[in-house]
């Protein structure tokens, strides 16, 4: 579970790649053509982006002819986005600047 | 994900070099609260609705609803919490220590099957992306 959970956190890392999983919850299912189109990067590169997309399963894909089109699983992110380790991130980032205020602070 | 929907909490706790009462400001006054949180038209009066207000992004507007649920001066605070579909419930505690203030923040209501988490997930993950980034970091 904690190898899955990694792999969606890193897949999700990297801007390109938020953009197509963005694009693909937003439109829906799109073929490496459309998506390369949008991307504005090289198709090999949607390629291997869309691999690491697969391999977090947070897109699908299905060959129909010469084309395969992909779409997104957003439900891949239910079990695996832990919002708690979300907002522990957010906290104790509050937790900094809330000291920082206190030390500004007349006692 | 067969297990049965439960709610789990989060806590984080901090010792602090200060005393309660000025940690007491810092979390119930407004323009003090801004500057280490969020805007907000809170009061410290039980049953008052407010709002923290981030930047919005795409898919989120930046508003957190709250609603005051417990004034304890200078020991306990609590509100809800609600955004992105999930409702959550947010208590402070301070507890005086030698050097200064044991700062407790514990977050409820977190679910832990679909259901809200998934609402949040969905909308909401665009806006945490950057602290999802730092979780990534923490993971090497």
């Amino acid at each position: 579970m904690q190898a899955v959970t990694d792999n969606v956190f890193r897949a999700l890392a990297d801007p390109t790649r938020r953009a197509i999983f963005e694009h693909l919850s937003r439109d829906g299912e799109q073929t490496v053509h459309a998506l390369t189109y949008r991307a504005g990067v090289s198709q090999p590169a949607v390629s291997k982006h869309l691999g690491v997309l697969k391999r977090a399963r947070l897109v699908r894909c299905r060959h129909a002819g010469r084309e395969t089109h992909y779409s997104a699983q957003p439900q891949a992110l239910a079990p695996l986005v832990d919002w708690m380790s979300v907002y522990g991130a957010f906290w104790r980032d509050r937790f900094d600047q809330l000291e920082n205020l206190l030390k500004r602070m007349d006692p | 994900m067969t297990d049965a929907p439960t709610t789990r909490a989060l806590v984080i706790e901090r010792e602090m070099a200060h005393p309660p009462e000025k940690i007491w400001r810092a979390l119930t006054e407004g323009p003090l609260i801004a500057e280490w949180l969020m805007t907000n038209d809170f009061r410290p009066v039980v049953g008052h609705r407010f709002s923290f207000r981030a930047n919005p992004v795409a898919n989120w507007n930046g508003v957190i609803e709250c609603e005051v649920l417990v004034v304890e001066p200078q020991a306990r605070l609590m509100y809800s919490w609600g955004t992105l579909g999930l409702e959550t419930a947010v208590t402070w505690t301070l507890t005086p220590t030698e050097g200064g203030t044991q700062v407790r923040m514990e977050q409820t209501g977190f679910s832990s099957e679909g259901g809200a988490n998934y609402k949040g997930a969905k909308y909401g993950w665009n806006k945490f992306i950057g602290n999802m980034e730092r979780v990534v970091g923490g993971l090497e």
